[in-house]
């Protein structure tokens, strides 16, 4: 795809789901909100997954740790500030990828799978198994956070159409922002990590802290996520922690194409659309689909990966084809 | 006489019981070249690893500039200005030619920890890796993708890549190896000009490559050094004769 055109079909999806709060539902713009919460969380995995090379299993552990800060972060029965709270809550799932970065970028390949698994399974049980912070029960957030300046509000997160508006400003603001990242010194040093680490080495680059700094910068942004996860859903439990949370996340990156952006994005809306879809399927000769969805769910996934190993994005490579047929044919 | 820029002092590499680099002294200067030959299996590209950072020696030191860097990793290596290009082709294949050279030219920056300004607005990044392209005489083939070129112009990158990060210690490693004559005539030439302001280890089997270039020669046999001289007495050298350069290399 050209360059110009790939920044057309962007705006264009921009302008649709800027649009979408003038004729959808409630339930459809919250149902949006929740894609693009896991577009912003499927995006930072990708940058350590599809540009640096770093298959993490553990990514849900930065996720879930930022909505338990935002349920500290609020005073019993009230609102956080958003001002405060969001970023202490990014800085929190940063600190933490930090912590658990310094161990598991010792290691590389299967290894590293294994350990970033580790350590997010120990916070689950840490925040499971104790009493911190409700146990297996989870924990209420009563009230969405106030984002207000000296006493004026330029919105407020209790209102969904508010609500949708702020996390798709924080979605064009991240994919942005990534986009000038990878296109930085820095970005072009994780892609050469991920193709070729000993040879980065030998050029002169200490891999490890470059890989650091991904690591911490992922964390935060999926901390970024699970704030407004936890924000939008009122409730955050062990669950928003687990390992199938990170796998969840891992499957929309790979079913929508590792190592682009908008795969990224394309998988967290396609895998969401795809679980509403398929459990709104009909009871048939006595069979309820729609409960079972689960099986269509893995089905797909595996056609997907054995037909798009480039993930749902390489759809789009079909359309440009189409288009052009005729005008070869005029020739 | 002026002070060996690198100098090893019996090193050693042990894989297990296997002494694949087995004491081996040598010295190089400035403005020299320093060939390395001896059959495979000999401990060669072992050596060049070592001196590279890229394993750990077993013991025995190695200064550079009269420090010692055994042990050091192989990126502060390369920043001390040692540079390496390996006998497998080893470059970023998805990455365009230009790319290849302009990450390595990169490396100069004194720190990538960049975030904002694309990468292609650091001109002089831009213009050393062009530099470096040049050198080689890959000129106007940088939009390529690196896979797409043939082995001798992968070869021919590879030196690129090692060259665009300004190294003063050249560590070549079969640079001619799987490239035609005409190739191989102006590697030869290239390597020639970059004489004077390097020093250099040479590995290499083309014996008229080493001749032509070689101000030192040293046989490498299992690991140990059999003789270290000029390229004369090498020549000369009978237990040279019997081990090495009087039977044809199977290849």
């Amino acid at each position: 795809m050209s360059h110009s055109r790939t920044t057309f079909v962007l705006l264009a999806c921009l302008l649709a789901l800027a649009l979408l709060p003038l004729f959808a539902e409630k339930y459809y713009i919250q149902l949006f909100t929740k894609m693009m919460i896991m577009a912003i969380f499927a995006m930072s995995l990708d940058l350590l997954v599809g540009f640096t090379g770093l298959v993490s299993l553990g990514h849900a552990a930065f996720f879930g740790l930022a909505g338990y800060v935002l349920a500290y972060a609020a005073p019993q029965y009230q609102a956080a500030d958003l001002w405060l709270s969001l970023p202490l809550a990014m800085a929190c799932s940063g600190l933490l990828a930090l912590v658990i970065g310094v161990f598991v970028l010792r290691t590389s390949g299967i290894y590293f799978i294994m350990v970033t698994l580790a350590f997010a399974q120990m916070l689950f049980f840490l925040f499971h198994d104790t009493k911190i912070a409700g146990g297996a029960d989870g924990i209420y957030v009563y009230a969405k956070p106030v984002a207000a300046i000296a006493g004026w509000e330029p919105f407020t997160l209790e209102n969904h159409v508010h609500f949708y508006f702020v996390v798709l400003a924080l979605l064009a603001l991240v994919y942005a922002g990534l986009r000038m990242l990878l296109a930085s010194p820095f970005g072009r040093v994780i892609v050469g990590i991920r193709v070729n680490e000993q040879r980065m080495r030998t050029l002169g680059y200490r891999t490890y802290r470059y890989k650091l700094v991904c690591f911490v910068l992922a964390g935060a942004l999926a901390g970024m996520a699970g704030y407004f996860a936890a924000a939008q859903f009122g409730f955050v439990s062990p669950e928003t922690l687990s390992w199938h949370q990170s796998g969840g996340v891992l499957m929309m990156v790979i079913l929508g194409g590792m190592g682009t952006l908008s795969g990224a994005v394309l998988g967290a809306f396609g895998m969401i659309l795809l679980e509403l879809g398929f459990q709104g399927l009909p009871v048939v000769g006595g069979m309820d689909i729609g409960k079972h969805w689960q099986l269509l769910m893995g089905g797909f996934i595996v056609c997907a990966v054995l037909l798009l190993p480039h993930g749902l994005l390489s759809l789009g490579r079909f359309a440009p084809r189409w288009r052009r047929k005729p005008v070869e044919a005029a020739e | 006489m002026t002070e060996a820029v690198l100098r090893t002092e019996r090193l050693c590499k042990h894989f297990g019981g296997l002494a694949a680099v087995n004491e081996v002294s040598l010295e190089f200067f400035s403005d020299q070249v320093h060939a390395v030959i001896g059959p495979n299996g000999a401990g060669k590209t072992t050596l060049t690893s070592l001196l590279s950072g890229d394993l750990r020696c077993s013991s025995g030191c190695i200064y550079l500039d009269g420090k010692d860097i055994a042990g050091l990793s192989a990126d502060r290596i390369s920043q001390r200005g040692v540079g390496r290009s390996y006998q497998k082709t080893n470059i970023f294949l998805p990455f365009t030619v230009f790319e290849n050279c302009r990450i390595a030219a990169q490396s100069r920056l004194p720190s990538s920890m960049r975030f904002i300004r694309p990468a292609l607005a650091y001109r002089e990044v831009m213009r050393e890796a062009e530099r470096a392209l040049e050198q080689v005489g890959l000129a106007g083939r940088g939009q390529e993708p690196a896979a797409t070129l043939s082995h001798g112009e992968q070869r021919q990158l590879e030196i690129a890549m090692t060259l665009a990060t300004r190294p003063r210690v050249l560590l070549l490693d079969e640079p001619l190896a799987g490239m035609g004559s005409e190739d191989s005539a102006r590697m030869v030439e290239l390597l020639q000009q970059l004489k004077p302001s390097h020093a250099m280890l040479l590995v290499e089997h083309d014996m008229d490559a080493v001749f032509a270039l070689a101000d030192r020669l040293t046989v490498m046999v299992d690991g140990r050094v059999l003789e270290s001289g000029t390229p004369e007495a090498i020549r000369a050298s009978a237990a040279v004769q019997e081990a090495y350069l009087g039977v044809e290399e199977p290849q």
